[in-house]
């Protein structure tokens, strides 16, 4: 039985300064093949949960473990998994191709032309492949992201918010691209966005965070009809208004 | 092994590539370094030519000390400048989560000052050689293991203000670039250890720098160092390069544990 790419086991996590919660008992699971969304308000533990899984941070308590192993056993699980995050960059001052380069060698990919190649007319930047990354627009500079997160063939593939600065066009071809590569592959994915839209469509799974906690996991179906809501983005907006799902899900 | 080999061949071509289009990087190899040979060049010459007295060495000194501090300065600055590119370009997340240990990424630092400081002394060497007859012949072989020991004691100072970035982000900035000159007059670049005052000698004689420029001005006038400074040299920076490797690794572990690393650069 393949490992399970992500296993996120009570995890918590504490500011040092405010000691307030950032995560709070919370548990998920990403399966091999399947995409799992993050969702919540701003301030809801995203961010913190993604710093946790990729090891850039140590939780208080509890443990994630990516295909079996900690994250900080580095050189064992970080060469099955990629990110592209809008928030982290690739250096302004190489250019697209330099950068691709680089990071395929870092992860020791074994045809680092041919690769590069296909994922740069995948993404369609063929013709950007020479521009310095600090002259890309902001959708072509996620789409070279994208692009370096698939360079070394990811088991697990994490995206923060992958679509945000892409024109609804792109971002609809980024989307069919990933799912595609889910299917041919197996991949699995952990995906963060706001847009439920995307969500919804893209999504086998969602994990719904508010403040630090846990309010509901399962399909998007199934979310929508315990919760009795017409769309993700009208219980996104009560979340994120009231949190009067907390009182509403006991069980949670 | 040959994998390690390779992670730290691709950080390294990270950081080299960087200089192939800027004219900006390029003057921080070229620039300061002649502009500081230049300027303390003539300023020796100049005194040297007016004084009345025994300061044939002057010049030797001056420019032997010149050539030394921009070994260990550079050295430092390879270190501490690629983590901060990482942070100013905001790349550095994109490496903590490749498969890349930290000891490689040191190496790849490493390997990048000294490329770096073989450029600028070899630079260096020729200006001082055209326009002061200072030859670096004259400091025959034993300029070195000088040379290698002021590398070693940079990269153990970029070491340690990396991991002070590392811990506290852009709040100790100043304090990462003021360092290296806090240390410069404790190490006796430019004058000999009798010249500072008494209570700062001990201070002094505690770090290899000292010894290594004393040493420095001892083969410039003939006088190479014997057996035990060299293992005065090579002990204390053995020592400061072992505590600045745990140092590092401990910052990086304390940025880690609060959580500061996926936000650096951000704050």
């Amino acid at each position: 039985m393949p490992s399970i790419p992500l296993a996120v086991d009570h995890l918590a996590y504490r500011y040092r300064r405010s000691q307030e919660y950032a995560l709070h008992d919370f548990s998920f699971e990403v399966k091999p093949g399947e995409i799992v969304g993050l969702l919540g308000p701003n301030g809801a533990g995203k961010t913190t949960t993604l710093h946790a899984v990729l090891g850039l941070l140590m939780p208080a308590s509890g443990e994630v473990k990516l295909f079996g192993h900690s994250p900080t056993d580095r050189m064992r699980v970080l060469g099955r998994l990629n990110f592209a995050s809008v928030d982290v960059h690739l250096p302004s001052n190489l250019t697209c191709g330099e950068t691709l380069d680089i990071f395929a060698r870092l992860y020791a990919v074994a045809d680092r032309a041919q690769t590069i190649r296909r994922w740069l007319e995948e993404l369609e930047l063929t013709q950007l492949k020479s521009r310095l990354i600090g002259t890309l627009s902001a959708g072509e500079h996620m789409r070279l992201k994208i692009c370096k997160a698939l360079l070394n063939a990811p088991d697990l593939l994490i995206l923060d918010e992958p679509t945000l600065s892409l024109d609804p066009a792109m971002a609809q071809h980024v989307r069919d691209l990933l799912k595609r590569i889910q299917r041919e592959r197996g991949m699995a994915m952990l995906h963060t966005s706001h847009n439920m839209q995307e969500v919804e469509a893209f999504c086998d799974r969602i994990v719904f965070l508010h403040r630090g906690r846990k309010l509901a996991e399962g399909t998007p179906q199934e979310v929508l009809s315990r919760f009795q809501s017409q769309s993700l983005q009208e219980l996104f907006i009560r979340v994120a208004r009231s949190g009067e799902l907390f009182a509403a899900e006991p069980e949670q | 092994m040959i994998a390690g080999a390779g992670r730290i061949w691709a950080l390294w071509l990270r950081y080299a590539l960087l200089h192939r289009r800027s004219l900006v990087r390029m003057f921080d190899i070229v620039f300061w370094p002649v502009l500081d040979l230049l300027v303390w060049g003539f300023v020796t010459r100049f005194i040297q030519q007016e004084a009345n007295g025994p300061i044939a060495h002057f010049i030797i000194f001056l420019i032997g000390a010149l050539i030394g501090w921009d070994i260990h300065y550079r050295g430092q600055q390879a270190v501490t400048i690629s983590l901060m590119e990482e942070i100013w370009t905001r790349n550095l997340v994109n490496l903590l989560i490749a498969p890349v240990r930290l000891l490689d990424w040191v190496a790849a630092t490493f390997f990048y000052g000294a490329a770096k400081v073989a450029i600028i002394a070899a630079l260096l060497s020729a200006i001082a050689q055209w326009l002061y007859a200072f030859h670096i012949a004259q400091v025959g072989w034993a300029f070195v293991p000088l040379a290698a020991n002021l590398l070693i004691f940079g990269w153990t100072v970029g070491l340690i203000t990396s991991g002070i970035l590392l811990r506290f982000g852009y709040a100790a900035e100043a304090l990462i670039w003021g360092i290296p000159f806090l240390l410069q007059p404790f190490s006796c670049v430019f004058y000999p250890l009798r010249s500072l005052p008494e209570w700062a000698q001990p201070i002094a004689l505690a770090l290899p720098t000292t010894h290594i420029f004393e040493a420095l001005r001892g083969v410039l006038i003939g006088q190479p160092p014997g057996w035990p400074v060299w293992s005065v040299i090579g002990g204390l920076n053995l020592v400061y390069f072992a505590a600045a490797i745990f140092f590092f690794t401990r910052m990086f572990s304390l940025a880690r544990t609060g959580g500061y690393l996926g936000r650096l650069g951000q704050d």
